[in-house]
């Protein structure tokens, strides 16, 4: 390139302050291939970019330097802007006279040297640019979505009424996730499972939605619009296929005392069991560390049972690939281990109060299968030690929430909601009943929802006591609980006969594993990074991969509904393309040079080189080669490291451009 | 096992007992004492409560003479003192500056010193295994209720030894000499130390609550590591009882009484025949 035009912009006065613009067109007009230099205020403004398309079209430009800010910034836009006058959006170079150079400098005859070194270097690149195009990739019209709870099963549905296909992954038996085992809920207390169940069999029966339970994504590769997915699928010993959920197999199970994963240990299940009734698929699973026969090879007395031969005790886990263009990931939350062996040495556990040493002391998701219709009791409050009616209930907000000493610093946002629920709900089936609640400040922000903490206050007659529990001790079958109330000033103890704890809410298992799998970044609690935290709530930094619900932040059902509406909207948008473009800017193979060593396809992140094969048209073997994936290859440059035979290079960074620049410099 | 060994105001004082006892108890497992030699007090609530540099320096120089004689580990059998070797380890450590001037005040080089460790700390040293295998008379009838109190678990982040609000070490360690301990509800609950002189009243009443709790929990005696809570729930039992006016008449024991009861060392060779409450094996 030859005709080479620069445009030195002065940002107003960010740049113009510390570096004589003038000066540095002047020095620019004489570099060698530069047809012409002119400043400007606002180069990025409209008359800015008019001048750059005038220019082009009189002076006959072939290349075109831009020095202003970060490419960061306007790269995008002066693309466009060359683009518009004809010529290859490639073909433009900028350099950043801006962050740095005249923000970071104060002396305004270097910064000004400075200015007209760094442009000459993007002269000196841009006389070796190459005309570049795009490059287009096929969509795959498919999306995977990772976890079935109420955010995933929103998603799925969501996606599949816009046309496309769903892969719907789920780790669990069932769909439904930790929404399936509330009671009622807040701000209107109407049932959890009669406005979830329904969407449950909705997802289930979907002609577009793909459904695999009890399975877990084990690998992804690709990138936006072709991902392939590697999902496996646990065994369940049951052949869904031939089963007919009749329920037969866990009637006749005798190793019936098993703590049932869905009441959190408040209930028993079998060992071939179906989490709860409503569960989706409506088929069994059988336990392989508790089942006599998958154990010692004993029992067996399903098997003889099941009339359509479902039972596969000789089941075995499998892998099963989907290809799919975009990925919601919806892995939701768990609940903070109280008292229990922390993973971090940070969390401390509170041990003092005793959960885990004391029956009657519980954490709220097992509260709410305790007062659920479909729970272990049957909706009956009846307490775990002893199956009697708790007379005097304490509950304690924030145990594990916004502390920085022994917990985790953030808000869980949904306690205050769920806790005056809680009080609500229990003084509605034992109405002698007293209800105490010890909180640190009451965050009722949502449409009805301050209304509703007034109501469990003022109308169903909860006791609320600003201030911390500091112990519960147990003494002649009471809990006495030990707190104060600061707004009265006083130490407050109250002799309980069950205790509900409030913890935080935290990413689930795995969650990391998965970031990892997908290229997704998460927070030092392990909740999943959304792109940009006000204008790009749902995407991620991975293209194609979005997130909603619990995995990136605690929320409530209504918010993690609306985000997965959000991410479902944006796949559409992913979708909306046949086609998808990518940057041009990717590594390619000489394969004349190439003396197939392969050093690159071993040293490759991506796993985007492959090994290639040469052959003639009567197809005898020429040669081997390595060959680069456009599709999957990112630009990083490592094989070009590598490369002996100097055979590698990177489009739009190649060799000689960055000599180039170097020699510049010299 | 040789340890150097921090005493402390109350060992040498009206806790003598507990030091009869700790001595002649790790004597008979082989752990030899080595007093510091020249220590003085750690500064305890009141160097911590008026001045902060004066909190560090204290130990600090307790610290720089344990290592200038050779101490790898330190015995500090009070968890008042050894909580403050600790804190006082943990600030220098992480504060260079602070280091360097507290080093001059008290005109010795200070480094990270010896490694402090707490009664149950050197019988865990000594191990489970050996300590069961050294047992001559079983404590089967004892079912004696842990107690730690506030400073032996607590700040979690300096002495972080057992978990601050259930912790267990004592049991496995009296269970391993075949006692019976209850699972109660006080283990770390304040039993009014140093109030002991000043707020009498205060004092009756929270160790009454111990007491009681553990009774209720059917323990038939306590065990303490603190010489201070030794104190107020055996000197003070009688004056506790008058005080809720019932009869508890639950010994103490301190972990060594413990341990060497069940070596089979006697009440005159442990000092338990000086308790104020005194239980039947002694």
């Amino acid at each position: 390139m030859s005709r080479i035009g620069v445009f030195v912009c002065w940002c107003g006065e960010n740049i113009a302050r510390t570096v004589d613009v003038q000066k540095v067109v002047d020095a620019c007009a004489e570099l060698p291939g530069v047809r012409s230099a002119q400043h400007y205020k606002y180069m990025c403004s409209d008359p800015g970019q008019a001048m750059i398309r005038a220019q082009i079209a009189s002076e006959k430009l072939d290349g075109v330097v831009v020095a202003s800010c970060s490419p960061h910034m306007h790269l995008k836009t002066f693309r466009r802007a060359v683009a518009a006058a004809g010529l290859n959006p490639y073909l433009l170079e900028m350099a950043n006279i801006r962050e740095q150079c005249s923000w970071v400098h104060h002396d305004k005859g270097q910064a000004t040297d400075k200015a007209i070194e760094l442009i000459g270097l993007s002269v000196a690149k841009a006389r070796f640019d190459r005309s570049l195009k795009p490059i287009r990739v096929p969509v795959t019209r498919r999306a995977l979505v990772i976890g079935g709870g109420v955010a995933g099963i929103q998603a799925a549905l969501d996606i599949a009424d816009s046309g496309y296909e769903v892969v719907l992954v789920e780790r669990d038996p069932s769909i439904g996730g930790k929404m399936a085992g509330l009671s009622e809920t807040f701000p209107t207390l109407d049932c959890s499972q009669c406005i979830l169940t329904p969407r449950m069999v909705e997802a289930g029966q979907h002609p577009r939605i793909r459904l695999y339970t009890y399975s877990e994504v084990e690998g992804v590769d690709g990138f936006i619009g072709n991902f392939k997915v590697t999902i496996r699928q646990k065994a369940r010993y049951v052949d869904m296929s031939k089963c007919t959920g009749c329920g037969e197999c866990s009637k006749v199970c005798p190793l019936k005392r098993n703590l049932s994963e869905f009441d959190y240990g408040m209930g028993m299940r079998p060992a071939i069991y179906m989490p709860f009734p409503q569960a989706v698929p409506a088929r069994p699973v059988i336990d392989k560390k508790t089942c006599a026969k998958i154990i010692r090879n004993g029992c067996g007395l399903c098997e003889k049972k099941c009339a359509p031969g479902a039972i596969r005790f000789d089941d075995t886990d499998k892998m099963v690939e989907e290809q799919v263009g975009a990925i919601v990931v919806a892995t939701g939350y768990k609940l903070y281990d109280i008292g229990r062996e922390q993973n971090s040495s940070k969390l401390r556990g509170y041990g003092e109060y005793g959960y885990g040493k004391y029956k009657d002391v519980i954490d709220a998701l097992q509260f709410e299968r305790l007062i659920s219709a479909s729970g272990p009791t049957n909706g009956e409050l009846k307490r775990p030690s002893d199956g009697k009616i708790p007379r005097k209930v304490v509950f304690i907000s924030c145990v594990g929430s916004r502390d920085n000493a022994k917990g985790l610093a953030y808000c869980s946002k949904i306690c205050c909601m769920y806790t005056a629920k809680h009080t609500m709900l229990y003084r509605h089936k034992v109405h002698s009943g007293e209800a105490h609640v010890f909180y640190m400040d009451i965050r009722a922000g949502g449409k009805g929802y301050d209304e509703f903490v007034r109501r469990a206050i003022e109308q169903d007659g909860a006791k609320y006591y600003r201030g911390r529990v500091s112990k519960v001790t147990q003494e002649n079958g009471k809990l006495i609980v030990r707190g104060a109330d600061t707004l009265a000033g006083i130490p407050v103890t109250i002799e309980a006969d069950m205790v509900v704890l409030a913890a935080a809410m935290r990413p689930a298992d795995g969650v990391a594993e998965l970031a990892q799998k997908l290229n997704v970044g998460y927070d030092e609690f392990g909740f999943l990074l959304e792109s940009h935290p006000k204008l790009r709530p749902v995407e991620t930094n991975s293209a194609g991969v979005f997130v909603c619900g619990a995995c990136q932040a605690p929320k409530d059902i209504p918010e993690a509904v609306a985000q997965a509406s959000a991410a479902a909207s944006k796949v559409a948008v992913t979708f909306a393309a046949t086609e998808l473009t990518r940057e041009p800017e990717i590594a390619h193979i000489n394969e004349q040079t190439c003396a197939a060593c392969f050093a690159c396809v071993r040293t490759c992140p991506y796993h985007a080189v492959e090994k290639a094969e040469i052959r003639a048209r009567n197809g005898a073997l020429i040669k081997h080669t390595a060959r680069v994936n456009p599709g999957l290859c990112m630009g990083c440059g490592t094989c070009v490291a590598v490369c002996p035979s100097k055979s590698a290079d990177i489009e739009g960074f190649s060799e000689e451009e960055i000599y180039s620049m170097v020699e510049a410099l010299a | 096992m040789n340890l150097g060994y921090y005493p402390g105001c109350a060992l040498h004082g009206s806790s003598n007992d507990y030091e009869q006892s700790l001595r002649a108890c790790l004597g008979a497992l082989d752990v030899t004492l080595a007093e510091i030699d020249d220590w003085i007090c750690c500064g305890a609530t009141s160097a911590h409560s008026l001045n902060h540099k004066l909190a560090i320096a204290l130990p600090a120089r307790n610290l720089a003479l344990a290592h200038r004689q050779g101490h790898a580990e330190m015995l500090a059998p009070c968890p008042m003192c050894s909580m403050q070797l600790l804190r006082a380890a943990q600030a220098m450590a992480s504060d260079h500056g602070l280091r360097a001037e507290i080093s001059e005040m008290v005109e010795a080089e200070v480094n990270s010193g010896p490694r402090v460790l707490n009664l149950i700390q050197v019988f865990q040293h000594v191990g489970l295994d050996k300590l069961k295998a050294a047992v001559r008379t079983p404590l089967k009838d004892l079912k004696p209720a842990c107690y730690y109190g506030c400073l032996l678990v607590r700040p979690p982040t300096v002495v972080d030894f057992d978990d601050a609000e259930q912790p267990t070490s004592m049991e496995a360690i009296v269970a391993a000499l075949g006692a019976k301990p209850v699972e109660w509800s006080y283990k770390t609950e304040c039993c009014g130390a140093g109030m002991t002189m000043s707020k009498t009243e205060t004092v009756l009443e929270l160790s009454g609550r111990i007491l009681a709790n553990a009774a209720a929990h059917g323990a038939n005696c306590l065990v303490v590591a603190c010489p201070m809570c030794h104190v107020n729930l055996d000197m003070k039992q009688g004056a506790i009882e008058e005080f809720l006016g019932t009869k508890f008449g639950l010994p103490i024991y301190y972990l060594s009484d413990i341990v060497g009861m069940a070596l089979g060392l006697s009440a005159g060779d442990l000092g338990t025949d000086r308790h104020f409450v005194l239980g039947g094996q002694n």
